[in-house]
């Protein structure tokens, strides 16, 4: 069985592993509102599963492929690839250091 | 008369082909309804500043050739978070604040290429993580029935945009009661198609396993049509269904329906749920009757139950969506995400993590087949499930505020079918406290023809599809 209640230590955990930097007041907050939210999910446990499977995909459909063909329409050019993105170098997206860092 | 602003689809093409007015004088129309009444009811976030330029082309088109595609010179509003080559598309979020897509979902280039116009982009739920439009990034929509309401959401933009007609016909996506929420708040006709009818792809993706793109018109004929010409299989989306796409058009205008069998289902008449809500869907039940259908009483598990399992379906695939918005290739850093954003975000990433997994998202998603088995046996027996849209009318701006489930609260009677993927129709059925009540006819999985039908003819058979005078409300 799972806790009914988050604490503020999980809630950072949480944010941690989603990749987000919260607010000290978000932290409280979403604690608060995530043990409410969890009560409501736990209603679930009323319901009798035992003898059904999970549903992932509701229509039915599996294993869908497609031709292994390039269609030419669907490359981007490189420059319009790299259009959106604030940092660039010579045709090259510029990524953050993510090793060797205060966190790692 | 009617104004040019007043007219369907239909009606649209027929002015065109006699001349009364070309698609230059009908875009000019809408282009100056925008200026004077969007700064008051914030529904569009972008313009297309060529829509003159392509409606002079279309024009020239018109005079060649006719009309040989299905919406040629049709003026339409498109929810933000369908990607569009050379309009700004933000889904209302600032981490997209300025972002000009790369390529066009397959929705939106299938309506260019049935001769769509676009007029703009519309506002929504950040994300589309709401129901009332105002998680918005960019300020809340209104509703034009009474500007201190909230439109409903997440395609709140696109169904104001067909109240206060500043545009002809409108797209939305809804993954749990997103068109046919703000459709009912808003007095419009909503169409959500069988999760797979219409493609995903170019849709910034909310929950993946749910989101449905569809229309939202001026009536069911508009919605049919439109939602004709979008759906099909796509192979730029793996769960697009392979299943032929029927003539939706064609089924429309039946004189009665003789032969339908229709449920209401008890407990989606809530113990909360105002008197007078209640009382139209009884009298729509009753109108259903006089047309012919027969109409019975069924149960179905407790709706609260698809709240739970819509909440851990939906925040998890968030999470896994969001991951993917990191700042580097197109965007903003991460801390630009609104606190709705964050909170479902992370709840997601709760429901996911080892050791809560199979607690929550493996019986959720088991739940969802207990769902499912339900309404494949009320399907045995019945054609279409009839009832509210939502619990009452529009609320007030501010409604949603500092409640993180307002949302799965509001759309407690729409998330069932949603998770179990069927295909649903809203229609106005009346209007309480001078604001509009929704009713939605659901159907099984690609039976999007009979409810199309079924809601064609109980919206001819009634008077309930009313526009407000905005010129009088604002």
């Amino acid at each position: 069985m799972h806790k009914e209640i988050v604490t503020t230590e999980e809630v950072q955990k949480i944010a941690k592993l989603a990749n987000l930097k919260l607010r000290d007041n978000e932290v409280k907050l979403f604690a608060g509102q995530f043990t409410a939210t969890v009560d409501i999910i736990n209603q679930l446990n009323e319901v009798n599963t035992s003898s059904v499977l999970a549903t992932y995909q509701v229509t039915g459909l599996s294993n869908i492929t497609r031709e292994d063909i390039v269609d030419p329409k669907r490359v981007l050019p490189q420059q319009i690839a790299l259009r959106e993105a604030p940092l660039t170098h010579e045709g090259f997206f510029v990524v953050p250091r993510v090793i060797d860092t205060d966190e790692t | 008369m009617k104004a040019l602003h007043e007219l369907t689809i239909q009606e649209v093409h027929a002015g065109y082909l006699n001349k009364s007015f070309t698609c230059v004088d009908l875009v000019k129309h809408f282009l100056a309804r925008i200026e004077k009444y969007n700064p008051k009811l914030n529904i569009y976030l972008a313009l297309n500043e060529k829509a003159l330029a392509q409606a002079a082309a279309i024009d020239k088109e018109i005079a060649e050739k006719g009309i040989t595609r299905e919406l040629l010179g049709i003026p339409m509003a498109i929810k933000d978070n369908y990607l569009t080559l050379g309009l700004p598309t933000t889904a209302s979020s600032n981490i997209l604040k300025g972002f000009m897509p790369q390529y066009e979902s397959t929705v939106t280039g299938k309506l260019l290429a049935a001769g769509a116009i676009f007029l703009g982009k519309t506002n929504m739920d950040s994300f589309a993580h709401g129901s009332s439009t105002e998680t918005s990034d960019f300020g809340p929509t209104l509703n034009p029935w009474n500007p201190e309401r909230l439109p409903g959401g997440s395609s709140g933009g696109s169904a104001a945009a067909i109240a206060a007609q500043l545009a002809t016909a409108a797209l939305g996506s809804e993954t749990a009661g997103s068109i046919r929420q703000p459709a009912a708040w808003c007095g419009v006709t909503g169409f959500k198609p069988t999760y797979g009818r219409s493609s995903r792809y170019g849709v910034i993706a909310m929950a993946s396993s749910t989101d449905s793109p569809g229309p939202l018109a001026r009536n069911v004929a508009d919605a049919a049509l439109i939602a004709e010409v979008i759906a099909g299989q796509d192979s730029r989306d793996a769960t697009t269904s392979p299943l032929p796409v029927e003539k939706y058009v064609n089924t429309l205008n039946k004189p009665d329906l003789k032969g339908i069998k229709i449920a209401v289902v008890k407990e989606y008449l809530l113990a909360e749920m105002r008197d007078d809500v209640k009382k139209l869907i009884l009298e729509a039940a009753d109108k259903f009757r006089s047309l012919g259908a027969t109409v019975e009483e069924i149960s179905l598990m407790d709706p609260k139950y698809a709240i739970g399992v819509y909440t851990v379906v939906q925040r998890s695939e968030v999470s896994s969506n969001l991951s993917r918005f990191d700042g580097i290739r197109f965007g903003h850093p991460r801390d630009t995400f609104g606190q709705e954003t964050k909170r479902r975000l992370m709840l997601g990433t709760y429901t996911l993590s080892a050791g809560y997994y199979d607690a929550f998202y493996k019986k959720a998603q088991a739940v969802r087949t207990k769902i499912i088995e339900e309404f494949a046996e009320v399907f045995n027996h019945f054609d279409a499930i009839i009832g509210a849209v939502s619990p009452g009318p529009a609320l007030p701006v501010g409604a949603s505020q500092n409640q993180p489930m307002f949302g799965e609260m509001e759309d407690i009677l729409l998330e069932a079918s949603s998770i179990a993927g069927l295909t649903s129709v809203g229609v106005p059925c009346g209007f309480v406290d001078n604001l509009p009540i929704g009713l939605q006819i659901t159907c099984d999985q690609f039976q999007e023809a009979k409810a199309l039908m079924i809601a064609d003819c109980f919206q001819r058979h009634t008077d309930f599809q009313k526009f407000p005078d905005i010129e009088k409300i604002l």
